[in-house]
């Protein structure tokens, strides 16, 4: 079995985002790329299940769409322990392109288990698990926060409202993950950093899907304004504006 | 043209965000001159789904026979489908929460149907249809044009005003058959009657500052006093202090309560990308530089343990007075 796990860059969380061109493009400038922090976590978990020789997957996989300039971060999914790589050779401009993209290349290869996020912490859309599956009309689960491949199945716990749930799924499917996927992210050893180098990055040839949306511009939250301080002494003076200044009690 | 919103059900009731959605989608639907009609998928009785007449739908199509009962999003995203199909709708509106999350994307694909998720506000404008919504964790608003004719829209939750506006309302039923789910429940574990976290307005939440997990009783007073839900920051439900379901941030939930208690936080990024649309926020903190006194608008500067009791008695006095 081959378990593909879906992966995004962004910014490093703790980067300030600029922007440029009249606020309409993300100034790239100076920024730290990462592997979006789900997909760190379902490739450890994706590697845990291999390791695991009794599940009977014996592939690890990534699969990004990006541009070239992208492959700095597919070359640390490697490092991290992905056997091999596919990326799709055009710029990501919304969730329902990127996951056109990504149903092509499913349904060119095979895998079992297909893993996303459950969201990108650049646009936090949350959107483009549930895209592809649909594209590939296979089942999707989201809000996974465990998984195990038993007897040619997906055993997975979902969040709910107020508890969780643990369901069955048979393969292939398409899992979007959550918080507890894996405990810690892998951080990629020396000898996986040198092993990555020769592993294989396929670049795939992109089609044309169109686009469903468009980013016109980008502007700063509103600012907040200035904290007023309370005396430790007489926190009385804490509830009384609570109560009276911003009504929220 | 028409608006749709999906009013999903909890064991066949309805909570606060179900009349948010239908505040929204009414006051979208009034924008642009439509008709608005609630989907409702599962058993609702007529007196429960007459509610969502006080927020100005009129009509609610709903799908209640058995293969329903269980939350399958390729079935859920068929039934929401074929009834914007039916009815001719330009936008389908629904919650940004767990079921949302798992249907919209689906719904998008079937009905090529561009989404903004997570908006909190109608849209700037309609024609080009542009809406606002947050971005980078919160670090940033992005407007986004959605540029196919069918569009979807999921609303976060506790962002939009209700909006009372009662009337009439008519309920027909939809068939759903044929539909069967190829997955399998096999266990439910489900705490009822507990305020859910998302769900709370006011939140106490309590940061490695707290020291110990044994410092925890004045958190769930005051959380309990105020009738809110206690939280904490990543690295406290990491150590096993409190359970994982509190855990507010980038990683663990999203949530835009009108009180916010951060106490012993030191308001990383990571951490207010989950709490910085709350309304109001409040800072307890020992250390006067502490970031999150620039996300607050009310601090105390001082020891969690010794200015806890203090609040807790101010508390207690103003509400026997
Ligand atoms: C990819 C990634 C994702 C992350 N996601 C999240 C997330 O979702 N949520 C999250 O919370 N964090 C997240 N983090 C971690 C985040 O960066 C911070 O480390 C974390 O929020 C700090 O938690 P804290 O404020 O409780 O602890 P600390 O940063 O240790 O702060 C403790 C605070 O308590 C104060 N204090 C100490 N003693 C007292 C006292 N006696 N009385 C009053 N105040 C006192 C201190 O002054 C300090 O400000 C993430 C990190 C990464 C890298
Ligand atoms: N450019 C991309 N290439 C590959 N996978 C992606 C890409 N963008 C998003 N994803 C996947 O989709 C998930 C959710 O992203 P989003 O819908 O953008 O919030 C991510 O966690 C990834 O698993």
């Amino acid at each position: 079995m081959n378990i593909l796990v879906c992966i995004s860059q962004v910014p490093d969380t703790t980067t300030k985002v600029k922007f440029t061109e009249n606020n309409t493009k993300l100034d790239t400038a100076g920024i730290q790329w990462v592997i979006n922090p789900w997909d760190e976590l379902s490739l450890t978990r994706a590697l845990e299940i291999k390791e695991d020789a009794s599940s009977g997957v014996s592939k690890v996989s990534v699969a990004h769409v990006g541009p070239a300039a992208n492959e700095a971060t597919i070359r640390k999914a490697l490092a991290i322990g992905a056997d091999d790589a596919y990326r799709v050779d055009t710029d990501a401009r919304d969730a329902y392109q990127v996951a056109a993209q990504l149903a092509e290349l499913v349904k060119s290869e095979s895998f079992d288990v297909i893993l996303c996020g459950i969201e990108s912490s650049d646009y936090n859309g949350s959107n483009v698990g549930g895209m592809l599956a649909e594209h590939l009309d296979y089942t999707s689960v989201s809000g996974i926060s465990h998984l195990e491949l038993r007897e040619g199945k997906a055993i997975v716990t979902r969040e709910i409202d107020g508890g969780k749930e643990s369901l069955g799924v048979p393969l292939p499917f398409v899992g979007i993950v959550q918080k507890g996927i894996a405990k810690e992210p892998r951080i990629a050893a020396m000898r996986g950093i040198m092993m990555a180098r020769k592993k294989p990055i396929q670049v795939v040839g992109a089609s044309d899907t169109g686009l469903l949306t468009e980013v016109k511009e980008f502007e700063p939250p509103k600012p907040r304004p200035a904290c007023k301080f309370v005396d430790p002494e007489n926190p009385a003076e804490l509830i009384e504006l609570l109560q009276n200044e911003a009504k929220v009690i | 043209m028409s608006v749709i919103v999906y009013t999903e059900n909890w064991d066949g009731k309805f909570k606060k965000f179900t009349f948010e959605l239908a505040s929204y989608a009414s006051g979208l639907a009034e924008k642009l001159g439509m008709e608005v009609t609630a989907v409702s998928i599962g058993k609702v009785e007529d007196d429960e789904l007459k509610k969502l007449g006080n927020y100005g739908i009129r009509r609610v199509l709903k799908a209640e026979n058995g293969a329903v009962d269980q939350f399958d999003t390729k079935i859920y995203s068929k039934i929401i489908a074929d009834a914007a199909e039916k009815e001719n709708a330009e936008l389908i509106v629904m919650a940004n929460n767990n079921a949302g999350k798992a249907v919209a994307p689906r719904l998008s694909v079937r009905l090529k149907a561009g989404i903004a998720s997570a908006v909190t506000d109608l849209p700037e404008s309609t024609s080009p249809f542009v809406i606002k919504k947050r971005v980078f964790s919160g670090s940033a608003i992005a407007s986004i044009e959605l540029k196919t004719g069918k569009k979807i829209l999921t609303l976060a939750q506790n962002s939009f005003d209700l909006s009372e506006n009662p009337g009439d309302l008519s309920i027909e039923n939809i068939e759903v058959e044929g539909y069967s789910s190829q997955v399998e429940v096999r266990e439910v574990e489900k705490q009822s009657g507990k305020l859910l976290l998302t769900d709370a307005e006011i939140v106490v939440s309590g940061g490695r500052g707290m020291k110990s997990p044994d410092n925890w009783a004045p958190i769930e007073e005051l959380a309990s006093l105020l009738g809110g839900a206690t939280a904490c920051s990543r690295p406290v439900s990491d150590e096993g202090w409190r359970p994982h379901e509190e855990h507010t941030g980038q990683t663990g939930k999203i949530i835009a309560p009108n009180l916010y208690f951060a106490i012993g936080i030191s308001g990383a990024t990571q951490h207010l990308a989950g709490i910085s649309a709350s309304k109001i926020i409040v800072a307890i903190n020992n250390d006067k530089d502490a970031p999150i006194f620039d996300a607050a608008q009310y601090g105390i500067v001082g020891d969690a343990s010794k200015v806890l009791p203090k609040l807790l008695e101010a508390l207690r006095e103003s509400k026997s007075a």
